[in-house]
């Protein structure tokens, strides 16, 4: 005791000083990372102030009637984004109907059922067809898909169908049907291999316990697997949606390009993205640049709007299961 | 550090044989560039233009993008390009807007020709109103009786009329529009005449490619498309009444016909459709070239005044083997005079 009194608080700091080793690189590192990711943020913002600021003689003329009204009249100057609005929502909409059933159910079956020899093949597949590009995918929509779809898929669907709103009406060529189909095409490789990923981060703990209880092979599954990594498929489905949201050349080629609100799906529509794609470049008064300015800040609203939903809604589900498990 | 400048030392010489190089083959490259931007429409005939020419003129260089009528304009009134290329002649809002008195030249001219899908590939003949009327969504099957009344003896079959238009902004459209607006009051009041407009029915395609494709795939489909576009892709496409009440194929010489008889004012900014002459193809137009009457660099100034003097003489004899309709000899005087005036 006598000893540890004879050492005083200064010398023990100065002792400290001398000790410590130079904090320069971390500092660095730290500072370095984080203009990065701030780097990230200022993109962000100054994406959309610059839609903002391109947008203001459109929004000062329409205000909030952009978003409600249904004209697209280059001529009379007269614009309104509501199809484009409706024919995003339905097409992403269709889009993730189809993929994510496909995608999950496929992720299911590279992580639980399939033989060892078979799993890196499929994951190889399923990666390429992400590799397609967009204009190629458009190219055989036209070529192949949408005369398919007229073939067979169609009569059928009018035969049960036809009595509903969303398949009356005859089927010309492009459709929003074919939108959403080409969609799905296009979002399933990324739903597919980030569902992949989750299940497979899903603990053995788990699928040994629904075993040890007596859980056949899909009871297995489904409790012990898909709903343990229920949170993990939902942050899967939303990538999905992002892709799917912003989607523009594959589905400007099958959509039909016609600025309707109509319920039937075999009749055209139009999307956000594809109207900027098409009409961008030969914007000949600064009212139609403008105009489309304004499109594009309302995708990018609608996109940060969907993903901020998402989040609500992951923490709901989060809150349910903890108030399960605490049960 | 020490290692570090160590490193250096032994690059040294490797990095000052790269900064040698590099300097030499900047100045070895002090060749003239002269930068324009605009319409997709002539951008093959350009390229061939801007190829040939330098094989007149080694000291200077083209760059062309075609990046669409608008952006063309835009540029050229923000003074970023040189010159400009437009697919329709630039309004009078937009011409107030530029620094200077910006002078329309016209290069070649293109016709706009309407393909069809039907069975058995019958040879159809239409007018200006019946076409405004499929378009309007006032006709909408293959037999009926306007339609029958210009085609004698085609067999029609009794099915929708599946109309395809352009999805994109196009000079080809503007040709298009600006034809059924001359030809029916109810189009010019309704949907009017643009690069880009409220089409009253139909299914959007993106380029003369999205168009054709949906043309070919849906059975009852009509669509219009560039006439270069039409030969070189061997489409079946219709023949037209004109304003004098001839039947008339569209060919390159109907084109050069149209222009001879179209009413040119001084300014070159012209519309040459439903013009009146007999032979005269009724929907075609012509493609300018936008360049400042004061030039601000009188060296590319002189250049650019050479180059276009060279176009809109010897490069016409090009025109023809990449199906473009040159200008006829009296349009071509009148041009030539007006390239006089630009100042350097």
């Amino acid at each position: 005791m006598a000893v540890a009194a004879s050492i005083t608080v200064e010398e023990v700091s100065a002792q400290a000083r001398m000790a410590r080793p130079s904090r320069f690189g971390d500092q660095a590192f730290e500072w370095l990372t984080f203009a990065m990711a701030f780097s990230v943020v200022v993109l962000i913002i100054l994406t959309g102030w610059q839609l903002w600021h391109g947008s203001t003689l459109a929004i000062k003329k329409f205000g909030f009637h952009f978003v409600t009204t249904s004209t697209w009249d280059p001529v009379g100057e007269d614009f309104g984004a509501l199809p484009f609005i409706y024919g995003t929502l339905v097409s992403s909409f269709l889009g993730l109907l189809i993929a994510v059933p496909l995608g999950i159910a496929t992720a299911a079956y590279l992580t639980e059922l399939a033989p060892l020899w078979i799993r890196q093949p499929l994951v190889s597949l399923i990666e390429m067809l992400a590799a397609i590009p967009s204009v190629i995918l458009g190219l055989w929509g036209i070529f192949v898909m949408i005369p398919w779809l007229r073939d067979y898929p169609v009569p059928v669907l009018k035969r049960l169908l036809g009595w509903t709103p969303f398949f009356s009406g005859p089927m010309y060529g492009p459709c929003m049907l074919a939108g959403g189909v080409i969609i799905a095409i296009m979002i399933l490789p990324i739903i597919t291999s980030v569902s992949r990923e989750i299940l497979r981060s899903v603990p053995d703990l788990q699928r040994e316990a629904a075993y040890a209880l007596g859980a056949t092979r899909w009871e297995a599954t489904r409790i012990a697997v898909l709903s343990y990594a229920k949170k993990g498929l939902f942050a899967a489905v939303i990538l999905g949606l992002a892709r799917a949201l912003g989607e523009t050349m594959a589905v400007t080629m099958v959509i039909g390009n016609t600025p309707q609100i109509v319920l039937s799906l075999f009749q055209p529509g139009y999307t956000l993205a594809s109207v900027l794609a098409n009409e961008f470049t030969e914007a000949t008064t600064d009212i139609y640049l403008q105009a489309l300015f304004a499109i594009g800040l309302v995708l990018f609203g609608i996109t940060i709007l969907v993903n901020l939903l998402a989040q609500l809604l992951l923490r709901t589900i989060t809150t349910q299961s903890a108030t399960r498990a605490v049960q | 550090m020490r290692q570090f400048v160590g490193m250096m030392k032994l690059q040294l010489p490797k990095i000052l044989g790269l900064v040698v190089a590099l300097g030499l083959s900047a100045s070895a490259s002090a060749q003239m560039m002269i930068n324009g931007a605009g319409a997709t429409f002539p951008y093959p005939i350009y390229s061939k233009w801007f190829d040939e020419y330098a094989k007149v003129d080694p000291s200077v260089r083209f760059n062309y993008q075609s990046i669409g009528s608008g952006g063309g304009q835009k540029q050229i009134m923000a003074q970023t390009v040189d010159f400009g290329a437009s697919d329709g002649p630039m309004s009078d809002d937009n011409l107030a807007k530029a620094p200077g008195k910006l002078l329309h030249i016209p290069t070649v001219a293109g016709a706009v020709v309407m393909s069809v899908n039907l069975p058995g590939k019958p040879a159809l003949t239409f007018d200006g109103e019946t076409i405004a009327d499929i378009y309007l969504g006032k006709i909408k099957k293959w037999n009926d009786p306007k339609i029958a009344a210009l085609n004698a003896g085609a067999k029609l079959p009794d099915n929708d009329i599946v109309v395809v238009h352009r999805s994109d902004g196009s000079g080809t459209t503007y040709i298009f529009t600006d034809y059924l607006s001359k030809v029916s009051p109810e189009w010019k009041q309704k949907v009017g005449n643009n690069t880009s407009v409220k089409w009253p029915t139909g299914i959007g395609a993106k380029g003369n490619e999205g168009v054709s494709g949906q043309v070919k795939q849906v059975p009852g489909a009509i669509g219009y498309v560039e006439l270069i576009y039409a030969l070189q892709n061997k489409m079946a496409f219709a023949d037209l009444k004109n304003a004098a009440g001839q039947v008339v194929k569209p060919s390159l010489e109907s084109v050069t016909a149209a222009l001879s008889t179209a009413e040119i004012p001084d300014d070159f900014r012209f519309s040459m459709t439903n013009a009146p002459g007999k032979d005269a193809y009724p929907v075609c137009g012509a493609t300018w070239l936008l360049v400042y009457e004061q030039q601000k660099d009188p060296a590319k100034g002189k250049k650019l005044v050479e180059f276009l003097k060279w176009a809109v003489s010897k490069g016409q004899g090009m025109a023809k083997d990449l199906d473009y309709a040159p200008l006829p000899d009296s349009v071509q005087q009148r041009v030539l005079k007006r390239i006089d005036e630009i100042k350097t």
